[in-house]
């Protein structure tokens, strides 16, 4: 305890929010002898700050827009902030938008590899997981026939073994994954389980408190941009809660 | 500098195999829907040879010696070129929902498109042989320096490939533009012509094409048995790395921006 794996500090994130985009040289030009071309500033985030440590388990709060995805973003490195600093100590396991990776035409045990190359993974240590991975995904015979033959509950199943199959040091979780039927489900729900515990770090993202007072031991609540609390799961949930009666 | 060079080779190191598996996936989707397979890349050049050797040596007067290999290196050559940058440049778009998931470094995607194009065109450099062979061009050792034109064009193609993908993100319309370029380029290119019949006046379009200069090397070591002209392949060696180099700068300093326009 108490080594810090992610620090966020300060972080700003600005998005032009002009109505119309322009991603056309010829729509460029038109607008700008038109004097047309503005830059409409908006912050997703604005003087957000956060420390995570290890084995900690944070749950981020708020409504529609209020960040928390943007958040994650920036702490995954798919975007960086326009101001802040954030640093990650630890490797990053995103369990963003299952399948993502996949190739349509590609046949399952290609897919495997493909999506293990994308996570980072080395030939030998996708070759060493490629049994476990399969079974548990229980594609069975199917392994070796293009994924766009697949059913979608086949897809998601297999995204979701070779995600799982490696013990993450920071997970990240964008809504709660449930996949496949309802025997695959309760497997996925142990897999989970046996993933949070020991010292993983887990950051997650919902809607609903009851999943985060479930899975988290801290929260943050984040409302237009901002923090409004952070600290132990149940302080902020009940403020959050509060709020949204107030709310409606 | 020295900080960003070892953080890119550690990156990179982490990420080679993922290279390896974007370039194996683009070559093997490419011919899998097909009977034919690989053998695709040995016939379609093949063929637009025979068609267009027929074509020149009945309609214009035959004025080049040994027209099917001086056209297919000079097409074979364009078409890894055109191939090459295009793919690069369509790379960034066509993956932007992975780009936007998960962290992986950008330039992969551009690269690996780039990879998969000159695979295949060292692939169709067998068909380049056996035609030397039938038509009785002789075997030299200076074939060998033909390895550094090609390097050229191997830096070239990466380092267009890499400015015109970051343009594109920004301005889609460039994919229709740079089809109009890739198409003068052709023309304005000797490929099928003998760079003889441009006016003198205009010779300079040919002295600045660093395709041509590469095409011209390629054909000295390939076809006519000669070294080329150290000139030709200096130019084509300076173009290719000013090419990598501005790519690298415009795509580094721009990729963080690539998320909110994909």
């Amino acid at each position: 305890m108490g080594e810090t794996v992610i620090t966020v500090d300060n972080v700003g994130m600005e998005f032009n929010l002009s109505k119309e985009k322009v991603d056309s040289l010829k729509e460029f030009f038109i607008k700008l002898m038109k004097r047309e071309l503005k830059f409409q500033p908006f912050w997703a985030l604005k003087n957000v700050s956060m420390d995570v440590e290890k084995g900690d388990r944070v749950g981020l709060v708020g409504l529609n827009g209020a960040g928390k995805s943007t958040l994650l973003k920036l702490i995954s490195g798919v975007m960086k902030p326009t101001e802040g600093r954030i640093r990650v100590k630890g490797r990053l396991s995103p369990l963003l938008a299952l399948g993502a990776g996949f190739d349509p035409s590609y046949t399952g045990r290609e897919n495997i590899f493909l999506y293990g190359a994308l996570m980072g993974h080395t030939k030998q240590f996708i070759e060493s997981k490629f049994d476990e991975i399969v079974e548990f995904s229980e594609i069975g015979e199917f392994i070796d026939v293009p994924l766009k033959n697949y059913s979608s509950g086949m897809g998601a199943r297999l995204a979701f073994s070779i995600a799982t199959a490696v013990q993450p040091e920071i997970l990240i979780l964008d809504e709660v994954l449930s996949v496949g039927d309802a025997k695959f489900q309760e497997k996925s729900r142990l897999r989970m389980n046996s993933l949070m515990e020991g010292q993983v770090t887990i950051l997650f993202v919902s809607h609903s408190t009851d999943q985060v007072r479930k899975i988290c031991d801290k929260a943050v609540w984040l409302h237009q941009g901002k923090v409004i609390t952070q600290g132990p799961v149940d302080e902020v949930c009940d403020d959050y809660e509060k709020f949204l009666q107030l709310k409606n | 500098m020295t900080i960003i060079g070892h953080r890119f080779l550690v990156n990179f190191n982490k990420y080679r195999y993922l290279l390896n598996e974007l370039v194996k996936r683009d070559i093997k989707l490419k011919y899998r829907r097909s009977v034919l397979g690989i053998f695709w890349s040995f016939l379609e050049p093949l063929l637009s040879m025979i068609v267009l050797t027929i074509i020149f040596s009945t309609l214009f007067k035959r004025n080049i010696a040994n027209f099917p290999v001086y056209y297919l290196i000079g097409m074979l050559t364009y078409q890894f070129f055109a191939g090459g940058t295009k793919a690069a440049m369509l790379s960034m778009v066509s993956n932007a929902y992975i780009l936007k998931t998960i962290y992986i470094p950008k330039y992969l995607y551009s690269l690996a498109a780039t990879l998969s194009n000159f695979v295949t065109y060292l692939l169709s450099l067998i068909i380049l042989f056996m035609v030397m062979a039938v038509t009785d061009v002789n075997f030299t050792m200076y074939i060998i320096f033909a390895s550094l034109p090609i390097l050229a064009l191997l830096l070239l193609t990466i380092g267009v490939g890499l400015i015109m993908a970051t343009i594109n993100v920004f301005f889609r319309d460039m994919q229709h533009l740079y089809g109009v370029f890739l198409m003068l380029l052709m023309w304005l290119t000797p490929i099928f012509y003998p760079p003889e019949i441009v006016p003198t006046s205009f010779r300079f379009v040919q002295t600045y094409n660093p395709l041509f200069a590469i095409i011209t090397c390629c054909r000295s070591s390939f076809l006519y048995g000669t070294l080329y002209d150290i000139n030709i392949l200096l130019f084509a060696i300076g173009s290719g790395i000013t090419a990598i180099v501005v790519g690298i700068i415009l795509f580094y300093k721009s990729q963080d921006k690539f998320i909110l326009h994909v």
